[in-house]
């Protein structure tokens, strides 16, 4: 453990500081919860180090399913079992998903005005941008390094979902066991 | 198709969970070919729509899931799209939770991890690439991509502000 964290907190969180605590992450994070929850859970509530917070995404990530949304089962159920889970998860989910059924009724009932329709049309132009960013921030690393297979792998995931249309699961399913054995043997 | 739409929403959204490595973002594409090609719930634009409003919303970008449910069963469709994308993962999360400092460590785990990420950043590419034939029709909007996307690699921006500019873009009608 570095020094320059907090510890660990023995204090451990009730189930409705949990609540408030996930759900003030999730109507913070506006195109990503995960830095409101390293600023949450580490630096606001030191429920957790550096360290802890690094590790336990990892297992998030390697889970399948939404990221953040593993997290809080992960966190929750560490301090609190299933309701902690429970809790953690109702916390991340609940908000948002209030205020997204508001907006769908809102888009079937009006989504056919002019001026609304021409918003939408700005704002999904955008949306892409952003994500646009988000592969060139993942893939930065990944390109840098010589002689990696990685890359490889990642245009071949692309051409089969993206050009081919073949379903999500074949082209998972036909590369994933190639990616893990070229990782295996790397080191 | 005659099944009753909450039982296609439930099976696909389940086993969509299982393989959306990369989080939700990962999983569009399939999403897309589901409701827009294979099932015909909604238009190319609809979808594109619907994406750019779970944007809009705070929270993780799994409540689309929500929104595609809506728009086909009303609340139930949503309750279950939602329910199904997350119930199989979150099961699994938390039984791995409680196995995972065992096998921390192992070469197994690290290999399957970083066989991931390739995977990972082929399928979120592949989703900016259907959104944007979704959402780009012409060189304005094509232009706002692709500026969004210089702004948000080099700086911090708060990405409402872009959707903001974006949006107004958007009413002004050279879209």
């Amino acid at each position: 453990m570095s020094d320059s964290a907090p510890p660990l907190a023995v204090f451990r969180p009730s189930l409705l500081e949990l609540f408030r605590a996930f759900a003030l992450m999730s109507v913070s994070g506006f195109g990503g919860v995960l830095p409101w929850a390293r600023r949450v859970l580490v630096e606001q509530k030191r429920w957790m180090t550096t360290e802890e917070f690094n590790e336990t995404f990892a297992l998030s990530q390697f889970l399948p399913g939404p990221n953040v949304i593993n997290f809080s089962v992960v966190f929750g159920s560490r301090f609190g079992g299933v309701p902690g889970a429970a809790v953690a998860l109702a916390g991340l989910l609940g908000p948002p998903l209030a205020i997204v059924m508001v907006l769908a009724i809102l888009y079937e009932r009006y989504g056919d005005i002019e001026a609304l329709s021409r918003i939408l049309t700005g704002v999904s132009a955008a949306a892409v941008g952003l994500l646009i960013a988000v592969v060139a921030k993942m893939a930065a690393p990944m390109f840098l390094k010589r002689w990696n297979s990685a890359p490889i792998f990642a245009l071949l995931a692309f051409v089969g979902v993206a050009l081919m249309h073949w379903p999500l699961p074949y082209v998972f399913l036909g590369l994933a066991p190639f990616s893990i054995a070229f990782a295996w043997f790397k080191r | 198709m005659n099944q009753n739409p909450l039982t296609s929403l439930f099976g696909y959204f389940a086993l969509l969970s299982l393989f959306a490595v990369g989080g939700a973002n990962a999983a569009i594409p399939e999403m897309h070919r589901v409701a827009v090609d294979v099932m015909q719930w909604m238009s190319d634009r609809q979808f594109a729509d619907m994406y750019a409003i779970a944007q809009l919303a705070p929270g993780p970008n799994v409540v689309i899931v929500a929104l595609i449910g809506y728009h086909v069963a009303g609340f139930a469709g949503s309750g279950v799209a939602i329910g199904a994308m997350c119930g199989p993962t979150c099961t699994l999360a938390f039984v791995v939770a409680r196995t995972w400092d065992r096998f921390k460590e192992a070469r197994w785990r690290m290999a399957i991890q970083n066989g991931m990420v390739p995977l990972s950043l082929g399928l979120i590419a592949a989703s900016a690439f259907v959104l944007a034939r979704a959402a780009d029709h012409n060189v304005y909007a094509f232009l706002i991509t692709a500026v969004t996307a210089a702004v948000a690699f080099f700086t911090r921006m708060n990405p409402l502000w872009i959707f903001v500019v974006a949006g107004a873009f958007g009413l002004s009608g050279w879209l």
